[in-house]
């Protein structure tokens, strides 16, 4: 039997419950919300079990979200299963104010970077990462530049003409 | 029975093979000697014989590749020989959007050139940082290291390329042997951080 969206909610929901939530599957990539301290739990979960198989980290990004309250920073991990072709999406959110995330460069060795660039640039703190510092921007930056409250332009510039560029 | 020939029947001679002979600057001549100001032999020399470093990072790099190739012949000017490494160029030509982390990399760049060097900026990247107002992109490589010439384009046609050069070409022709010893361009280096 292949494995299905229907059977990966099903596995999950019997392991952890109501504590995963917001499900749904825009163009057919199963998405769900776990809350931030059952991350590794659940990628744990996701990679020993021998049906579930998700043994490959695509991506490991953030969201900004200013209008969720508490819950501005959205870390998002995208699973794949290589035996079935599966993917899958997790998100965990993050107050803005104590960005702390479970790391799981643990559990894949390619969070390592996608850790620190998520670091770099969106400021979230990953506790037990072996050597968080910035990536590609500068060392000396003290601003976080996607953040949504960082500006696009460089404010500082005097000799840009504004009737033709605007800010 | 032969038929007339038709082709390759003017003679080589009268072909303007459009070959240009470099002036000699003036000059006493006599019998075995010629006798002329210092400044004036070496910048000719200097001049015709520039030894470019590509510093080629993004678009700009592959415009400057089209100028190097056999149209728009960059070694006309005697360019033949780019180099790759500082210690043995004259001309630092940045050609590419540079990044805040690269600054650094181009100053060392810089001052591991032996004087006399000249630095070109390349597009509208390493001029001002052109298009990319942003937290990454140096806004223009003369934060870091003093520029002679700048060619603005996005990118620049390899004949505005070529103009640059020759504008370089220019200030080496017209340099004073004791320009970099001058106080005036200590003071530049110096405002740059540079000894």
């Amino acid at each position: 039997m292949s494995l299905t969206n229907d059977i990966i909610q099903q596995r999950l929901t019997e392991k952890f419950g109501e504590q995963l939530t917001e499900w749904n599957q825009p163009y057919g990539l199963l998405t769900f919300t776990a809350p931030k301290d059952l991350n590794l739990k659940v990628m744990t979960y996701l990679f020993d079990e021998p049906e579930l198989n998700f043994r490959f980290l695509t991506d490991l990004t953030a969201v900004h979200y200013p209008n969720r309250t508490n819950e501005e920073l959205a870390v998002v991990y995208h699973l794949h299963n290589l035996v079935d072709n599966v993917r899958l999406r997790m998100k965990v959110f993050a107050p803005v104010a104590q960005p702390d995330v479970y790391t799981t460069s643990g559990l894949f060795s390619s969070a390592n970077w996608m850790e620190r660039e998520t670091f770099d640039f969106f400021g979230v703190n990953f506790i037990g990462h072996p050597d968080l510092r910035r990536i590609l921007n500068v060392d000396e930056m003290d601003y976080f530049p996607l953040r949504k409250e960082f500006p696009l332009e460089d404010q500082t510039r005097i000799d840009k003409d504004d009737d033709m560029f605007g800010r | 029975m032969s038929r007339p020939v038709r082709f390759n029947i003017k003679s080589k001679d009268t072909h303007n093979w459009g070959i240009n002979m470099v002036d000699s600057p003036d000059g006493l001549t006599g019998e075995g000697f010629f006798a002329t100001s210092f400044d004036k032999v070496v910048g000719l020399a200097r001049k015709n014989s520039i030894w470019p470093l590509p510093f080629a990072t993004s678009c700009c790099g592959i415009e400057f590749m089209a100028t190097m190739g056999s149209h728009y012949d960059l070694s006309r000017f005697g360019s033949e020989r780019v180099g790759f490494s500082p210690r043995q160029c004259d001309l630092l030509m940045v050609m590419g959007t540079i990044a805040k982390k690269m600054g650094p990399v181009v100053k060392q760049v810089y001052l591991q050139m032996a004087e006399p060097r000249w630095v070109l900026a390349v597009g509208a990247c390493a001029s001002s940082g052109g298009i990319f107002d942003t937290y990454s992109v140096l806004q223009g490589i003369d934060q870091v290291v003093p520029v002679d010439v700048y060619v603005p384009g996005c990118p620049p046609r390899p004949e505005a390329i070529i103009d640059g050069f020759m504008k370089i070409q220019e200030l080496v022709h017209n340099e004073s042997l004791r320009r970099r010893n001058s106080d005036k361009y200590k003071l530049l280096l110096e405002s740059y951080g540079i000894q």
